[in-house]
């Protein structure tokens, strides 16, 4: 059953050929016999999850079921779950029980979805590797060795050796769609604003968004209809009315226009990946589009935008973690500021501490305007980039990472090269839009992920454009060795 | 531009980090390589741009000034390192 995508599972629950309870129990065991090479999880819940399961089974019998009811899923673990261990991969968080749950934690719940546990993660979120977790690095199900992309990399992991069908994760900087590519799953962020980031801790509060790591784009867009939508409890979530995602699949793409921004294709960009994406782009002029170049001439700036952004935002809203009210504490604190120091000084990992730093830095006195300010302007201009060319184009497409994964250890002694790894996802959180990343192919062996970026709201457009590829591709049903 | 050990040890105080003397070189150094990179932004021309914030231009919400949560509060402090008596415990703050 575990090469099954959760909506052919979900129809397997519906049929009545398995309940919810022997499925659950099929991923717990999986997760157990796997977890072990991957480290994709930080808190399994195996008792949590059959007990939800029965009460699943409870109301399919009933007649009370919906899509996701029974479905097994993941939790990344920057997502408040009532009850159990929020860890957010830091140490700061460790013994963090939260008592209450995300929005889309609960919105999850209520649809039925059975929740195995909270997946591995960069440290808050930060970093493209998942190697500043405090729980340890996730390998990659492809090749040990190397790493599954962050922060979201143990739901990529997870989902990619089929511990679980689907995981939410969360995308600041590229957070989804570049594990997704390196593990070769579908990778789902919504437009800035369409899921409530409520109970989502926070990193970078205007980029933060939430979203999916699933087998297809057809799960993706089981998800969204689930968690998308107006939420009072976070004050950005937008008051729209959230459409049928799954019922927009399935259009044809005859006349699409798709632009291809020249700045993908720079000097960086892995001769092999570049050819994975051309073979996509053909077979999107197969499927009826029209492809054609478009220019972001801004995008140079997005990284340097994003890591001043970021971390202002960062720095900002870490200072909740001051060891008093909850979180770790230092021992023995000789005082208030030993004890704020010290508890954030040993509860921060190196990544953390250096996002703290630079963040505190750009909005000092003396370096606000130089830094902060300059980058909100260059933002500005990296968003009007894309609206001019959504003026041209319905969808942009490209490559989601330079190079397929790079070696556990490869790109640690320099932030800039691990920086550099997200040349082409930062901009789309810095404009806010909605974007994804399905698999196109391989190159030695490693998957390869083509970026998929819409305009604000399209989701259902973006779901559809990359359903209609995997219909006719089989890459995202390609599964690593070694999982059976 | 490059920060100085004594540069690093003053955002470590604004940041409230207390950061081992053995690591403040090494955080220079990597903090040093950030700042040089995030000043080319300094190269581009934006005289006449408006500085965004936010993704989405939308306005403050309000809502009606009545409660809508309940007392959590002893829920809360299960998670809270030293309370007593339903205060937060921290070191002496005034002799």
């Amino acid at each position: 059953m575990f090469e099954k995508t959760l909506s052919e599972l979900a129809d397997a629950l519906a049929g009545g050929e398995v309940s919810s309870e022997e499925l659950t129990r099929a991923f717990i065991e999986r997760i157990d016999a796997l977890d072990g090479n991957y480290n994709a999880f930080i808190t399994t819940t195996p008792e949590e999850a059959l007990e939800q399961a029965r009460e699943a089974d409870r109301r399919r019998a009933s007649g009370d079921a919906g899509p996701l009811t029974g479905v097994p899923i993941a939790h990344k673990d920057i997502f408040c779950t009532r009850g159990v261990r929020t860890s957010c991969g830091s140490k700061m968080l460790d013994n963090f029980v939260s008592p209450y749950d995300a929005t889309v934690v609960a919105r999850l719940r209520e649809a039925g979805a059975v929740c195995l546990g909270k997946t591995n993660m960069d440290e808050f979120a930060m970093g493209s590797s998942n190697e500043t977790s405090w729980y340890g690095p996730v390998r990659n199900p492809w090749d040990t060795e190397r790493v599954p992309g962050g922060s979201s990399g143990g739901s990529a992991a997870a989902v990619a050796a089929r511990m679980v069908p689907a995981a939410t994760g969360t995308d600041t900087g590229g957070s989804i769609r570049q594990p997704a590519a390196l593990t070769g799953i579908t990778g789902f962020k919504p437009t800035y604003g369409r899921v409530s980031r409520y109970g989502m801790i926070a990193f970078a509060s205007s980029l933060d968004q939430a979203g999916s790591l699933t087998a297809s784009a057809e799960d993706a867009a089981l998800l969204l209809n689930a968690i998308a939508g107006f939420d009072p409890r976070d004050s950005t979530s937008v008051e729209r009315e959230v459409p049928d995602y799954r019922g927009e699949l399935d259009q044809d793409l005859k006349g699409l226009k798709v632009g291809v921004p020249s700045e993908f294709f720079d000097e960086g960009l892995d001769g092999e990946t570049a050819r994975v994406v051309e073979a996509a782009l053909d077979q999107y002029r197969e499927l009826g589009a029209e492809v054609r170049e478009v220019h972001l001439p801004h995008l140079g700036l997005s990284v340097p935008t994003y890591y001043v952004v970021a971390p202002a935002e960062c720095s900002s809203n870490l200072a909740r973690f001051d060891g008093v009210r909850f979180g770790y504490r230092c021992e023995d604190p000789r005082d208030l500021l030993d004890l704020y120091e010290r508890s954030r000084g040993e509860g921060f990992g190196p990544e953390v501490q250096r996002r703290i730093m630079t963040g505190t830095y750009v909005l000092s006195a003396g370096y606000y305007d130089a830094y902060y300010l300059k980058a909100q302007k260059t933002r500005k201009l990296i968003r009007d980039d894309f609206l001019a060319a959504f003026e041209e184009v319905d969808v942009l497409m490209g490559p989601t990472t330079p190079t397929p994964a790079f070696g556990i250890g490869e790109k640690t002694d320099d932030p800039i090269t691990m920086y550099l790894n997200d040349v082409y996802v930062n901009a789309v959180n810095l404009a806010g839009l909605p974007a994804a990343s399905i698999p196109a192919g391989f190159v030695n062996g490693l998957p390869v992920g083509l970026h998929l970026i819409g305009n604000f709201f399209e989701e259902g457009r973006l779901l559809n454009v990359a359903h209609r590829y995997q219909q006719v591709t089989d890459w995202h049903r390609r599964m690593p060795e070694n999982i059976e | 531009m490059s920060l100085s050990p004594d540069q690093v040890r003053h955002i470590a105080r604004l940041a409230r980090l207390g950061i081992d003397e053995s690591e403040i070189e090494s955080y220079a150094d990597n903090l040093s390589r950030i700042v040089d990179f995030v000043d080319q932004l300094g190269k581009a021309e934006t005289a006449d741009v408006e500085p965004m914030a936010h993704p989405l231009e939308m306005a403050q919400r309000l809502r009606e000034d009545e409660v809508t949560e309940s007392d959590h509060r002893d829920e809360y402090q299960e998670n809270a390192p030293q309370t007593e008596a339903g205060l937060y415990i921290v070191p002496r703050v005034i002799e």
